[in-house]
């Protein structure tokens, strides 16, 4: 038996709670897959950046979220917002600059947000939310709620003086965050190992006194582990937690981007430890999943998807005066007060 | 970089086989090496910076900014340190520092990747703003950025890249503070900048089957401002439009219209205009960003009506 069957399901997740993390992870596979079809056709406009290769992240960290957690993202955010149950219908409106995306048509893929669920937003700034999500964190604290926060962002990330002040003022706050490092090993071109000199990242994150843990992120189940542990430390007013998931973006930076500064073993390598594989491997030898099931759910995401892009297709572009709303609350982009009514 | 040692390039993703996001740098790593086409991690803040620093000491960075909308993360550098240690220090200091970006509409690239922030830049003491408008205009400009011993933005447009024009293979500098009168004419003066000219020399072109013949003034530099260039050709149209693609309010056609209005009020026979983007922030979708963007048909309407009197 291998380590990876061995091991044996974690205790604390139900088989539905494993079917749905499996399920979350082929749904963002097929999302990316079919954005990117529609892309290279010339239907969606704009940057196109994917995550396939890294679905076990978000899809292991937010099954220890509760609905009214939040998460911020990135450029890269599909996965995340998915995992945290982003709609893929109103996801494909957003690609297609349609009213009823999640942005009206004003942010686009890079930025999809839904506040009803925690999503406080994607950003195309590297590292844009990490000093934001200490505030999230600080606001849950000063509120006296349980909620928690978790911070995605790429390995990129790392470099920018904002993440250091993030980590900072977290670890001086004690604040419920757990920041998640999706490191793919690459910033678009520059690799990870130019990105700081020979230091582990966990030992530098150690250093402002935030328990921090490398897990393997091609392993939905370790991220899952190391998330629950990090997840009930921050509930239960024990402060920040860091996790570094090492993964890999199987394609390029964005669509267009050939990724030839990826050597190709190294490629092929990660492709063969494809964390949505793996997943679908245990559970159908812990007898969680046949393979009839495994067709079944292949089928359904198909279908939502199929039924999403229809949806994308068939809604209303936005009148082109809408560009000149929802810059102020109380304001039109004039200066000009808005009545209680015309407030959105 | 062959003419001077001391010329090194800084920024994210320059080197070669990516040679940086559209290209520009494809290529001088293989030339130049590392050393001097140095690629940085993420650290806007931290490269901007020793850009400054190394400035102050005897070299002549050039650092990229990959969008002038990253510029942000490293705008302490900027603004409290590139463009003020010279005066603050009494004219000891010289920054002969290039910070290379692009901006602009026109990609669906939302409100993060498509910001034209120039005027902020303007409104800065101690930095020089360029942003050329041709590919012949982008290479003496460059140049003279590189070689001049104040701090420069050089702001190119993301649109641009895919242009074509006349570039002579020889040296040649085109200096700071001088514009070009891209397109002469009688009726009205457009003065334009960057991808804008492009625009409002189509609209021009579409004009002159109206009968209405357009002055189009790309000032090259917009710190300095060649204003005399401006006035003189006022002088002969007596209307002025002045276009770009940045939001409207606190925007550069506001210092232009304010020069006019204080040193050539008198050749000024209609209401002075602008054409800019409205106030707002990027948006995504392709018809909402067309929607806001001064292209040559609102320009060309804007100038249709000035001549014909119905503003
Ligand atoms: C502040 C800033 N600098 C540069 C960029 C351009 N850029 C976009 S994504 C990216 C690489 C990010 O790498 P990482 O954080 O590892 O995330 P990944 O793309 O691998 O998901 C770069 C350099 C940006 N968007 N924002
Ligand atoms: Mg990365």
């Amino acid at each position: 038996m291998s380590d990876e069957i061995k091991e044996g399901p974690p205790e604390d997740l139900t088989r539905e709670q494993l079917l749905g993390m499996y399920r979350r992870m082929r749904l963002i596979r097929g999302f990316e897959n079919r954005a990117k079809e529609h892309f290279e056709a010339g239907e969606i406009a704009g940057f196109l950046h994917l995550s396939q290769g890294q679905e076990a992240v978000p899809v292991g960290t937010c099954t220890a979220l509760r609905q009214d957690d939040y998460i911020t993202s990135t450029h890269r955010g599909h996965g995340d917002v998915i995992a945290k149950g982003c709609d893929v219908k109103y996801m494909f409106a957003e690609l297609y600059g349609r009213t009823t995306g999640y942005c009206k048509g004003k942010g686009g893929s890079m930025h999809i947000a839904d506040f009803s669920q925690g999503i406080i937003g994607a950003t195309g700034i590297v590292g844009g939310s990490v000093p934001t999500a200490p505030g999230i964190a600080l606001s849950i604290k000063m509120r006296g709620t349980d909620q928690v926060v978790a911070c995605f962002f790429g390995d990129g990330a790392t470099a920018g003086g904002g993440f250091h002040e993030a980590l900072n003022l977290s670890s001086l706050w004690q604040v419920p965050i757990i920041f998640v490092c999706q490191n793919n090993l690459y910033a678009l071109s520059h690799p990870w190992e130019k990105t700081a000199y020979k230091c582990e990242l966990s030992y530098r994150v150690s250093t402002y006194n935030i328990p921090a843990e490398c897990v393997d992120g091609m392993d939905a189940l370790a991220v899952y582990r190391a998330a629950r542990k990090a997840v009930d430390r921050a509930r239960a007013g024990g402060g920040p937690s860091f996790i570094e998931a090492k993964t890999y973006r199987f394609l390029g930076h964005y669509v267009g981007d050939p990724g030839l500064y990826m050597p190709p073993e190294e490629r092929e390598a990660w492709r063969k430890r494809d964390a949505i594989l793996k997943l679908g491997r245990q559970l159908r030898a812990w007898g969680c999943l046949t393979e009839e099931e495994d067709a079944q759910i292949a089928a359904d995401v198909d279908a939502e998807l199929e039924g999403a892009i229809a949806f994308a297709q068939s809604s209303p572009l936005p009148p082109p005066e809408d560009a000149l709303t929802d810059v102020y609350v109380h304001f039109d982009y004039l200066g000009n007060p808005l009545d209680e009514g015309e407030q959105r | 970089m062959l003419r001077d040692e001391r010329v090194f390039l800084m920024g994210e993703d320059i080197a070669d086989p990516f040679g940086s996001a559209y290209k520009v740098t494809l290529g001088l790593s293989p030339e130049f090496g590392t050393d001097r086409v140095r690629q940085t991690p993420i650290s806007e803040l931290g490269f901007v910076g020793a850009g400054v620093g190394a400035a102050l000491t005897g070299m002549r960075p050039v650092v990229e900014l990959m969008y002038i909308d990253f510029s942000m993360l490293a705008m302490d550098q900027i603004v409290n340190q590139a463009a003020k240690i010279r005066y603050m220090s009494g004219g000891q200091a010289e920054v002969p520092l290039v910070i290379r970006t692009q901006g602009g509409l026109g990609r669906s690239s939302a409100a993060h990747h498509a910001q034209s922030l120039e005027a902020w830049f303007v409104h800065l003491p101690g930095m020089l703003v360029a942003m050329p408008s041709t590919p012949y205009d982008a290479k003496g400009l460059l140049k003279t950025a590189i070689r001049l011993n104040d701090p420069v933005m050089f702001i190119e447009h993301k649109l641009l890249y895919n242009t074509e024009g006349p570039v002579p293979e020889e040296e040649y500098t085109i200096p700071f503070g001088v514009a070009d009168v891209k397109r002469e004419g009688t009726d009205c003066t457009v003065v334009a900048t960057s991808m804008t000219v492009l625009k409002a020399l189509q609209a021009a072109e579409m004009l002159k089957k109206e009968g209405i013949s357009v002055e189009v003034v790309d000032p090259r530099t917009l710190f300095p401002l060649d204003i005399e260039t401006i006035i003189q050709s006022v002088r002969k149209t007596s209307r002025l439009i002045v276009a770009h693609e940045s939001p409207e309010r606190g925007g550069f056609a506001a210092e232009v219209i304010a020069q006019i209005a204080d040193k050539a009020f008198g050749y000024i026979d209609a209401p002075i205009q602008r054409v800019c983007a409205p106030s707002v922030p990027t948006p995504f979708a392709r018809h909402l960003e067309d929607f806001i963007t001064a292209d040559e048909t609102k320009i060309a309407d804007r100038v249709r009506s000035l001549v014909r009197g119905e503003i």
